[in-house]
């Protein structure tokens, strides 16, 4: 019966096994399944009283970012995107912020202070959050010129990571850049006086 | 002394007594299906019932633990809000469940869906009890024709001394 | 100093226990009385240096000693004392050292208590507890020290976790669950060390029984106490979230239950060895593993800590536990080997088989459920949710055969019982059943769930009165005293008996607590101005004023409604919201207005700034306050069930003595007294 010596202990190696992977997991990281498909549309306001619609953009990459002015990771990241901000200036980029379960004057005064010069919307009864699948802030998409998700980031976007894969997306031509040329380029100016 | 047909009918009413129920908390899941399908103008009643039917499976995003229905969080009221609306608007428990999994993921139901390898979780422990049970009935007759198969010995060889 | 101190306690326990584990294992091998000895005054020290350990934290918290890394992690100037006094296992680190204590206290217990008992066993289960203790003393030396200095010392510090400091609760519901935790390393004990000696079979199970009957209490203390604490704190109206933590506390408590009526097995038939102790191996390694669960951060939990080293650590020594057990009870597989015998079926022994084959389908469903994310991950490479509609489904069919045993367990005698015996006790309880049964349907209870329970509820109830009512009538007859003094008289003689049957009663009142507030729970919201009524339920809920106030370690906005029924004013209920200073989101605190039949429970939910609405959650929950009152009834009972023999000493007469039966009338056809 020693079989059934070694046999019985031998039981516990998937046990085991299974926790140690655990162990190596982060139970908070869950992947989100929009990448790869077309970011969701949405026209909103903006925190300086304009309208805003995430197709007007279409044709650029977009950084869509979901922030609040209690969230104290959001200071990290803010700088990144400003930095990222001025180096891209002249690409086809553009950051925009969208306010997560915050008030308007609060999400106002936190931007004036932080600096900045993108727009941010205002996300009445958090659909926006929702169709994005947003579990808290910071929360951070990268979308491609063809208006796909290509990458989403839980917690603060580090500077590395945001120029790493802006850079990529701004290499990938558009398909209607192949097609039929450059459409969306005036677009976002249509819309209000954005700077 | 008992003859055997009445133990067995001991623990066939005990199985069914275990596997009415099993049987019966398995329906109201598959019934709530069914009523879906005919989607009528809801009352008020009929509507919060429902909210809070799809609310109660699908997790609250920032809390982890709880679902949309018990989650005091403003984002749980949101999505209760929304529920809310897309019933409102003519949409199926089904197609709301839908719309949530597309955005979230598997992780927002908290209820994983029977299908494929999630099976395992729905029929695992019913297969274990099933199996556990036909074993403690086997066991327990067989352990119950040794007491026999003893107390005959000890009947011919002397009083009971055993208690 | 203080660093210096504490630190050099933990130090020297981890070696004084490594030393007393060698010396005591050396022992259980040698029977050197002198090792033996040796053993249980290191287990003796152990615990003097634990207590010297935790008295320098406790002292160092209340006197603000932020150069002690635990204190500047939970400690702050404005925290009231006696949160300050509790924060000691409010984090990591801290109830790490709180729980090596505990762990310390027990086996310093357990090797006094026995010290002139169970010679051939008593060294190994010194050395094993001390061994125990040897890898918590270690987790503290090294990766959970609490007594790192800090340096530059900070001012403040930021005080406990506000959810933690929210409800005076918090100082009741860990050390109950802690004790029940740690106590179960007593059971393990013995049973590792009957495994070691090859003691397998002996009278040191009545031992195990009164050590698992103790931790089992505290732990059903701890579980419904922590069900009460998320109550009247989280806000959300509800008692259980299935949450990996809470399942993790419950595993245990499953496996011990299942061990507390399969021991009875053994002390009378001698058989179910090696189910023992599997049984009790696994209720120590699933304490370990509820451990690992809120220590690792393994799996998304609101009650989770989340640290570096202890994760592996703990798992490091679940493998160490569950190989070196499992290859014991492999080796010692042939002296576990019994020639189990029933006499019949509709046996008591049977009910007790089949209350084991639930009690561990249950363990086994929620413990499934519990990591099922990890396996999905892992073999499907998806992040998978399993929570309360998964549970629920799955539990209520095998807690209602548990209700049903719980009553008719208790009805089957040992042994056989008459077909005549079993109709006299069943006839009635089923009648009043089926009655009941009908009554709740014309009632109204009409949710399959609820009404199975209720009725499964009267059957056990009647099948238990009638377990009072029979013998007591006898004893009336016999003896001609009054109801109430053969009650006592009963009860007395039994204790261990009666204690477990008022047990099974409050386990049922628990039973239907939850099924009714689970279903019939009526909930709305509303967002009203000062001076708005909204009628709920009956309950005509006025908001009176909304005002802002602060307190030395919060702020708070509180919102005051009088609640009338009928026009009948019936309180003043004042839920909150709580801002503390290191938290980002307010902590809404509940108001909760506890009646016998039923529950209001107001939670404020948002409110506007200039005071102009209030927007707040009602809750209508009938019938929760009988989960804590059967819990009540479930401590009491287990109890008076072990108050056998106070300071330890068992009963000398073992197997249905003769001077019992002839004390109390047995009814014909019962076989064997009962203890």
């Amino acid at each position: 019966m020693s079989w059934k010596r070694i046999l019985i202990p031998a039981a516990a190696i998937p046990i085991i096994a299974l926790l140690a992977y655990g162990l190596t997991r982060d139970p908070n990281l869950v992947e989100s399944p929009l990448p790869g498909r077309a970011a969701f549309d949405f026209v909103a306001p903006t925190l300086d009283g304009d309208t805003l619609s995430l197709s007007d953009l279409r044709g650029k990459v977009v950084v869509l970012n979901f922030w609040a002015s209690w969230c104290i990771a959001c200071i990290d990241e803010h700088a990144n995107f400003t930095e990222a901000e001025r180096r891209y200036a002249d690409d086809d980029f553009r950051m925009l912020g969208v306010v997560y379960q915050d008030t308007p004057e609060n999400a106002r005064r936190w931007m004036q202070r932080m600096g900045g010069g993108w727009p941010s919307v205002i996300d009445a009864s958090s659909r926006i959050a929702i169709d994005y699948g947003v579990y808290g802030v910071p929360e951070t998409y990268f979308i491609d010129k063809n208006g796909r998700v290509a990458f989403k980031q839980i917690g603060p976007v580090s500077w590395m990571l945001l120029r790493q894969k802006v850079d990529s997306l701004l290499a990938q031509p558009t398909s209607t850049e192949l097609k039929t040329g450059v459409s969306g380029a005036g677009a976002l100016h249509s819309s209000g006086s954005q700077p | 002394m008992t003859s055997p047909p009445r133990e067995i009918l001991t623990l066939l009413t005990f199985a069914v007594l275990v596997a009415v129920p099993c049987a019966a908390f398995t329906e109201p899941a598959s019934r709530g299906q069914e009523t879906a399908v005919q989607a009528a103008p809801l009352s008020d009643a009929e509507l919060e019932a429902r909210v809070r039917e799809i609310a109660s499976e699908l997790r609250c995003p920032t809390c982890r633990a709880l679902s949309v229905q018990d989650s005091p969080s403003g984002m749980a009221e949101e999505m209760r809000g929304l529920i809310r609306e897309q019933l409102r608007a003519g949409k199926t428990p089904e197609e709301v469940r839908a719309y949530f999994l597309e955005r979230y993921g598997e992780w927002i139901l908290l209820k994983p869906k029977a299908e494929g390898f999630n099976w395992a979780v729905w029929l695992l422990p019913v297969v274990a009890l099933a199996g556990g049970l036909v074993f403690v009935m086997l066991t327990a007759r067989r352990w119950v024709q040794q007491g026999q198969a003893r107390a005959a010995a000890l009947t011919q060889k002397g009083p009971e001394e055993e208690i | 100093m203080t660093n210096t101190i504490g630190y050099l306690a933990i130090i020297l326990a981890l070696f004084l226990s490594l030393a007393g584990a060698a010396a005591a294992f050396r022992a259980a091998k040698t029977r050197s009385s002198a090792l033996t000895l040796l053993g249980r005054r290191a287990a003796y020290g152990v615990f003097g240096l634990a207590t010297l350990s935790i008295l320098t934290m406790v002292f160092a918290l209340v006197a603000h000693d932020f150069s002690v890394s635990y204190v500047a992690q939970v400690g702050s100037r404005s925290t009231p004392l006696f949160y300050t006094v509790i924060s000691l296992w409010s984090s990591l680190d801290g109830s790490i050292l709180f729980w090596g204590w505990i762990l310390a206290g027990y086996t310093a217990t357990v090797v006094y208590i026995y010290r002139d008992r169970y010679r051939e066993l008593m060294p190994a289960v010194t050395g094993t507890l001390l061994a125990v203790n040897v890898f918590f003393w270690l987790l503290l030396a090294w990766p959970a020290n609490p007594f790192q200095p800090v340096f530059p010392v900070p001012p403040d510090g930021p005080g406990p976790n506000p959810l933690l400091q929210n409800h005076p609760f918090m100082g009741l519901h860990p050390p109950l669950l802690y004790l029940g935790y740690v106590g179960m390393a007593v059971p393990f004990a013995f049973g590792f060390a009957s495994l070691i000696t090859g003691v397998v079979g002996g009278d040191w199970i009545r031992a195990v029984r009164r050590w698992i009957m103790a931790p089992w209490i505290f732990l059903t203390a701890g579980i419904v106490a922590g069900a009460w604490w998320s109550y009247e704190v989280l806000g959300w109206g509800g008692y259980w979230a299935w949450d990996p933590v809470e399942n993790a506390s419950f595993l245990p408590w499953l496996v011990a239950t299942a061990f507390l009526h399969s021991i009875m097995v053994q002390e009378r038939r001698q058989t179910l060895k090696t189910w023992n102790i599997l049984l009790v191996i696994a209720t120590f390694l699933l304490t370990l593993f509820g451990t690992f669960l809120t220590r690792s951060g393994i799996l998304a939990s609101v009650h989770a800590f989340t640290e570096g080293l202890i994760g592996p650590f703990f798992l490091g020594f679940i493998t160490v536990v569950l190989v070196v057990s499992l290859a014991l009870v492999a080796w010692r597989s042939d002296q576990l080997r019994s020639e189990p015998a029933l006499d019949s079926l509709a046996s008591r022994e049977t009910a007790f088989l089949l209350n084991n084959l639930l009690l561990v389908a249950f363990t086994f469903t929620v413990l499934l459920g519990t990591v099922y994310p990890l396996i999905a991950e892992a073999l499907r490479g998806v992040k998978v949710s399993v929570g309360a509609p998964y549970f629920n489904q799955m539990s209520i069919p095998i807690a209602l055969a548990l209700i049903f045993l719980t009553g008719v367990g208790p009805a089957l005698p040992w042994r056989r019982g008459s077909p005549d015996l079993l109709a006299r006790k069943f006839l009635w309880p089923v009648a009043v059943a089926v009655l009941a049964g009908l009554a709740f349907w014309l009632l109204d209870v009409r949710h399959l769930g609820a009404w199975a329970t209720l009725v499964l509820a009267v059957f056990a109830v009647g099948l238990l009165v009638g377990e009072f009512w029979r013998p007591a009538q006898a004893r009336r007859r016999a003896h001609g005293e009054g109801w109430s003094r053969a009650v006592l008289n009963l009860t007395a003689k039994n204790r261990r008996r009666y204690g477990g049957y008022v047990v099974h009663l409050g386990i049922v009142v628990i039973a239907v607590g939850i099924a009714l507030s689970s279903t019939y729970r009526r909930e709305r919201e509303a967002t009203l101005q000062p001076g708005e009524t909204v009628v709920f339920s009956g309950y005509q809920i006025r908001l009176d004023s909304l005002y802002a106030g602060r307190e030395p370690h919060r702020e708070f906005a509180e919102a005051a409604f009088s609640v009338a029924r009928d026009g009948r004013p019936l309180a003043r209920m004042t839920p909150r919201m709580n801002y503390y200073p290191m938290s980002t989101q307010p902590i809404g605190t509940p108001h909760v207005r506890t009646r016998p039949t039923e529950d209001l429970y107001l939670t404020l939910m948002a409110y506007a700034r200039d005071g102009s609405t209030a927007t707040v959650n009602i809750i209508v929950n009938p019938m929760v306050v009988w989960i804590w009152i059967g819990g009540g009834v479930v401590a009491l009972g287990a109890l008076f069930a072990i108050s056998t023999a106070a300071g330890g000493a068992e009963p000398t007469r073992s197997r249905g003595s003769s001077t019992e039966r002839q004390a109390e009338p047995v009814e014909a056809g019962v076989g064997g007294a009962e203890r």
